[in-house]
């Protein structure tokens, strides 16, 4: 009787628990001059934590409109909390710390669906 | 009777691109409104120094030590433009270069080396009051300390003819930033100006958001336009876009001058950042030149924007600028 009593409450407070469930983490990692991966996906409005490592020297990790402005220092690990906006798009995020000839180009993109 | 003078319509800077660079001439409406010159006295008498004309040279992103695709050509861009700015007949009073002076190296000494040589071509000019700011890869790497061993410091203002000239550094720090002390150093350098100050800010990023997503912006832009928004005639001079661009907000234009080593593509563009590439048949394309002209249509002066590219049909020495040239006064 017990047994039912505890499936049922666990049933009923199903969607609650879920709803509290831990953001998704994506790990990223830095080198120069480039992310890996360098493509990640969200779900619109999916709230995911990024993981963020270097390999070798301090990064960025910017985009204007998704809100992002993060440094990546060596040897430590950045997380940064980001909420994907409502609208499906690919967006692209940059290395804003200059770090060596091919900064110009470190890029990775950002697919919201 | 006389109309009214209008302040700002006094001073307007018109400029004529050269080999990748512009020059610009300061007092054009002094020339050709008498009026002007009892705005000139007025603002003297605030300033403490009379506009008078002059003309000066905006260069930049010159990447010294750069080497191979989209450019083969090296340095040879920015020895032209030394070249033709020394045939001037009549000479610019300065020459600002906007950063990326030299292209970075992490080989122990290189550095070093490329910005000698930078100095050794920049020396041939016959213009002898050079200024500069540095470009992110000048100064990215190490917080701009060989930079400013170099070349001395990367914020600085001084006055000219009337004219005051700002220095501002936006690439040194970690960011695209100017930095609190920055922004406390240009509130003081500011105070003394009445609002008719002609103002000039020289740097090397956009001071705003022009395409964020390729790093073409400043972080705090907006913070250094707003301690210049009470001022009634600025004019923003930066690189790091290798490409002709204007901008108008409020009272303030910038403007983005060519680099003299390769372009970069229309932001407006959908594309990516990346190098426009080389013609060997046109080895000057991209690197094209810029004619700003001001005329007076109705009652306000416009300045109109002339853009000529500058393709030679070889690699041959000043013989095929001179051609291009030929026609147009930039004397």
């Amino acid at each position: 009787m017990n047994r039912l009593r505890t499936a049922l409450l666990l049933a009923l407070l199903a969607p609650f628990l879920a709803a509290q469930d831990p953001p998704r983490e994506i790990e990223i990692k830095a080198k120069r001059f480039q992310y890996m991966p360098s493509e990640i996906r969200v779900k619109k409005g999916e709230k995911v934590i990024l993981v963020l490592t270097s390999a070798d020297v301090t990064h960025g990790l910017f985009s204007r409109p998704l809100h992002l402005d993060a440094a990546i220092p060596p040897d430590q690990t950045t997380r940064v909390e980001f909420t994907a906006p409502a609208e499906a798009k690919a967006y692209t995020a940059i290395c804003n710390h200059f770090c060596g000839s091919g900064h110009g180009g470190m890029k990775m993109a950002i697919i919201v669906e | 009777m006389a109309r009214p003078l209008d302040r700002r319509a006094f001073l307007k800077i018109t400029g004529q691109a050269l080999g990748g660079g512009a020059l610009y001439q300061v007092g054009a409406a002094l020339g050709t409104d008498p009026r002007a010159w009892e705005v000139a006295d007025l603002l003297g008498r605030q300033n403490g120094e009379a506009v008078t004309p002059f003309s000066f040279v905006q260069l930049s992103d010159t990447h010294v030590g750069f080497q191979g695709p989209p450019d083969p050509l090296g340095t040879r861009a920015f020895e032209q433009a030394v070249a033709q700015i020394n045939a001037l007949e009549r000479q610019p009073d300065l020459v600002l270069f906007t950063g990326d002076l030299t292209h970075d190296s992490e080989q122990e000494g290189e550095s070093l080396a490329r910005m000698k040589r930078f100095q050794e071509i920049a020396g041939r000019l016959r213009v002898k009051q050079l200024r500069f700011v540095p470009g992110e890869h000048d100064a990215g790497l190490d917080g701009g300390a060989l930079y400013h061993q170099v070349f001395g410091p990367s914020t600085y203002s001084f006055d000219h003819r009337g004219l005051h000239f700002i220095a501002l550094d936006n690439v040194s720090r970690a960011k695209p930033e100017v930095g609190a002390e920055q922004l406390a150093w240009l509130q003081r350098d500011l105070a003394r100006f009445g609002r008719s100050a002609p103002i000039v800010v020289f740097t090397h990023r956009p001071l705003f958001d022009l395409k964020p997503e390729w790093e073409w912006y400043t972080d705090d832009g907006d913070a250094v336009m707003n301690l210049l928004a009470p001022y009634d005639n600025v004019t923003v001079l930066y690189g790091h876009i290798h490409r002709h661009h204007e901008h108008e907000a409020g009272h303030a234009r910038h403007f983005a001058a060519r680099s003299l080593i390769f372009g970069f593509p229309d932001p407006a563009g959908s594309g990516d950042k990346q190098p426009l590439p080389f013609d060997p048949a046109r080895p000057f394309k991209d690197l094209g030149l810029r004619r700003l002209e001001l005329t007076r249509p109705g009652s306000r002066p416009v300045l109109g924007v002339t853009e000529v590219e500058l393709s030679l049909r070889e690699f041959s020495g000043t013989v095929g600028i001179n051609q291009l040239l030929k026609g147009l006064d930039l004397t």
